[in-house]
């Protein structure tokens, strides 16, 4: 099935969403995303950040969808045109999205945990408005403490329905859910029976913000003074495959390894995330690739980080480029060889 | 006065129960589809009648009918919403109460021409009254062999179950209603799926209104063409209307699609005239979410013609000019009402009953609610108009389900035609300042 996304053409096999079509063209075209979750099943639609417009329904029906849709919930169909960043409405929807999503959000990003990696944080960079026109009173709720390592703070809650999910589909039990309705609902409490779980600190993880927070890590540091390695251990229970999180000689802490588009490969488990915190516990894999646009400060230009274009530039004075050790489209490492 | 379909019985003494139902040609219509037609001939006749959903959202019935999915060796539901919240619209909870047999009568007839054999009647939890006549009469149906196993030995069996809801508005959007129904919590699903491929347990599924159903009675009885001559255009037979507000005779009248706006307001056959001869101010034509639509325009559409009671009169114009019959819930205000108090009222019930679970709506609702309570306790200002268009801009069509745009849709219409009554409230901010003593000496409740 052929795809048109923001003028990008691409062949994706029946029952991909516009959002994975989008995300196999790239990170660039990919709308963002705060509920959807690609290995949490059913997730997503919620938020509408992800809306895009669908301008060509396909090549039998080539009639434009009504209303924008959500793209993580929505097949692809063959000859399908869509407008995400291309389109003013869909970026104008976004925005205002953004802005609902803010609404009732406390922007305590100086004391949150979260700050440097927070998804809000970077939808906020990115298509948020400058101030607020929220005047009124925010929500706000009480801290509840899930079991010894897990902090809720429903008051940062953007409802993405995640942890709701992890909670049902990595523990044998519907524990949980959500309380109440509209803006004042509220992920129950009943979800601190999940704590028994070996599986549930992976809603620390999935969290797109500071509203569940690993207490054995809160206040310790500012993510981006942190430098993260990727490390594995024989672990009886899960991969065992995760991120350790540095601060000098010590691991503060260990979360799952998460991709370009902040989803972690594997779940871990508790053992590996809460009381594995040695470095001799683990084997170094090597550094983590961390995007070089951010805040964190560590790694910013290892992996597949292509060679600038401007190093070319630089050196074409001296010497033909076919000279060059490297080519344009090399990697960092290659040039290290 | 047209004839009257649903409605021709409603004050014969005793019509709840079984008895005199059936001496008045009660479960005609089931003896008629049973005996002598084949399901798909059922389906053909609601086809050739051009009946719409009277739900609100107008839908063919035939279509809808014809969608569900028949896949070998999976049950199929037929789902009656009978969760009637919105305000404004009480025609099925009348019908219910007043001829419970008809429901059920519609209810076997239809579950037949869709292959079901197990259906419910999903009724809002505040109609506690209404569950026990519908659990009475279907006793009685049982009893008389009209429900159960083997019906009129046909050999089609059905059961029927009343299901009440909890009392959620968002109950009423038939796949919360399915989710609720399930025993889960009633949040709209991402569609597709639609229910006539995956609804109830997963199983292809209808979901008709209360008066949809009951107006499949008088499709079988006399046949879908039969039905089609009443009405105009493709807005044809009968509809219930709610009529309620600054008029003489509130309540629910059943008239023929096609009836002048005017001689339904001013008629004494119908709401008999605005309360005390004062001036119509507005209406709004379909219960609380449709748009509101100043005199000028209910009665007459945009280009001058008269508005009658369908489905195309009244969305004549688009949303600049027309409104929706939606429900059939007939609001009329007269020239004492405050719009802005109103539209603060219907924004408040919108933030209640919005079930949270997409962020345009969630807090767009709770948002908009705000900004008009501060505008109403006369501390608004100027840029909170345009703030509270901005807002219903970006939630109509950004959500799950209609409820965004059912909570758009008033605020924008009040906007629309009655900015200035806004900007008296914002001007005059300190002269309504004392809300209590202003909504007392206006008569207003608060």
């Amino acid at each position: 099935m052929k795809v048109t996304i923001d003028g990008q053409t691409i062949e994706v096999p029946e029952g991909t969403t516009i959002l994975q079509a989008a995300r196999m063209l790239g990170p660039e075209v990919a709308p963002p995303t705060m509920c959807y979750y690609s290995k949490l099943e059913t997730s997503g639609g919620y938020c509408r950040t992800c809306i895009v417009k669908v301008t060509k329904g396909s090549e039998k029906d080539p009639r434009p969808m009504p209303k924008p849709v959500a793209s993580c919930r929505t097949m692809v169909m063959d000859g399908m045109e869509v407008q995400n960043n291309t389109s003013q409405d869909v970026l104008d929807a976004r925005k205002g999205v953004v802005e609902f999503l803010l609404a009732n959000h406390p922007l305590d990003c100086p004391v949150c945990d979260q700050a440097g990696e927070c998804h809000l944080q970077d939808l906020s960079f990115e298509h948020g408005a400058e101030g607020t026109r929220f005047e009124f009173e925010r929500r706000t709720f009480k801290k509840i403490d899930l079991g010894p390592y897990i902090q809720l703070h429903m008051t940062r809650c953007i409802l993405c329905y995640r942890c709701v999910k992890v909670a049902d589909q990595l523990t044998p039990h519907r524990y949980h859910g959500v309380m109440n309705r509209g803006d004042v609902s509220e992920i129950s409490t009943y979800i601190e029976h999940a704590i028994d779980n070996e599986f549930s600190g992976n809603v620390i993880d999935v969290c797109p913000v500071g509203a569940l927070t690993d207490k054995t890590f809160r206040f310790k540091s500012r993510v981006w003074f942190t430098k993260p390695m990727d490390a594995h251990r024989d672990c009886p229970t899960c991969s065992g495959r995760v991120t350790l999180w540095y601060k000098g000689d010590d691991v503060l802490r260990v979360t799952g390894r998460k991709d370009a588009f902040g989803e972690v490969d594997e779940f871990i488990c508790n053992t590996c995330r809460f009381e594995t915190k040695k470095t001799s516990d683990w084997v170094i894999d090597g550094p983590k690739v961390v995007d070089h646009k951010s805040v964190i400060s560590a790694n910013h230009y290892l992996g597949n980080n292509q060679v600038p274009s401007f190093a070319f530039e630089v050196t074409k004075d001296y010497k033909q480029v076919n000279d060059l050790p490297v080519q344009p489209g090399s990697t960092v490492n290659q040039l290290d060889k | 006065m047209g004839r009257k379909l649903l409605l021709a019985n409603d004050h014969v003494p005793g019509i709840q129960s079984y008895a005199v139902y059936r001496e008045k040609g009660g479960y005609a219509s089931v003896e008629k589809a049973l005996k002598t037609m084949t399901p798909e001939a059922v389906v053909e006749e609601v086809k050739k009648s051009g009946l719409r959903g009277r739900g609100g959202a107008g839908f063919p019935t035939g279509m809808k009918w014809s969608f569900l999915a028949k896949p070998e060796g999976v049950p199929r539901y037929l789902v009656c919403n009978a969760d009637e919240s919105e305000p404004g619209t009480f025609k099925d909870r009348y019908l219910m109460s007043r001829i419970p047999h008809y429901l059920i009568e519609g209810m076997i007839t239809s579950s037949y021409a869709l292959g079901a054999n197990t259906s419910y009647i999903y009724v809002r939890g505040e109609y506690y009254y209404v569950i026990a006549i519908l659990e009475k009469a279907i006793k009685e149906a049982y009893a008389a062999g009209w429900l159960g196993k083997n019906i009129l030995g046909t050999g089609y069996d059905l059961d029927l179950y009343v299901q009440p809801g909890g009392g959620a508005y968002i109950c009423g959007e038939e796949t919360a209603l399915l989710e609720s129904l399930e025993g889960k919590r009633g949040n709209p699903r991402i569609k597709p799926p639609f229910p006539a491929i995956k609804g109830l347990y997963g199983c292809p599924t209808v979901v008709n209104n209360v008066e949809t159903i009951a107006a499949v009675v008088p499709i079988v009885n006399e046949g879908g063409d039969e039905y089609a001559k009443i009405g105009i255009g493709r807005s044809t037979g009968t509809k219930l209307i709610s009529a309620s507000g600054h008029i003489n005779k509130p309540g629910v009248y059943e008239i023929d699609l096609g009836v002048p706006v005017e001689e339904f307001i001013y008629s004494d056959q119908y709401c008999g005239g605005i309360l005390n001869n004062k001036k119509l101010k507005a209406v709004v034509a379909g219960g609380s979410s449709v748009p509101i639509l100043p005199a000028n325009l209910i009665l007459k559409t945009a280009n001058g013609e008269d508005r009658l009671m369908t489905y195309e009169s009244l969305s004549d114009g688009g949303f600049a000019t027309g409104s929706m019959l939606g429900s059939g819930g007939f609001i009329v205000m007269d020239e004492t009402t405050s719009i802005v108090k109103n539209l603060w009222n219907f924004a408040r019930f919108y933030h209640h009953e919005s079930c949270g679970q997409c962020s345009p709506c969630r807090e767009g609702t709770g948002w908009m609610e705000k900004v008009l309570h501060k505008i109403v306790h006369g501390h608004g200002e100027m840029k909170d108009i345009d703030l509270l268009w901005d807002l219903q801009r970006r939630i109509e069509g950004n959500t799950i389900c209609p409820l965004g745009d059912a909570a758009a849709w008033p605020v924008a219409s009040a906007i629309r035609h009655f900015r200035h009554e806004f900007e008296e409230f914002v001007r005059e901010g300190h002269s309504v300042k004392d809300v209590k003593h202003y909504f007392e000496t206006n008569n207003i409740s608060s």
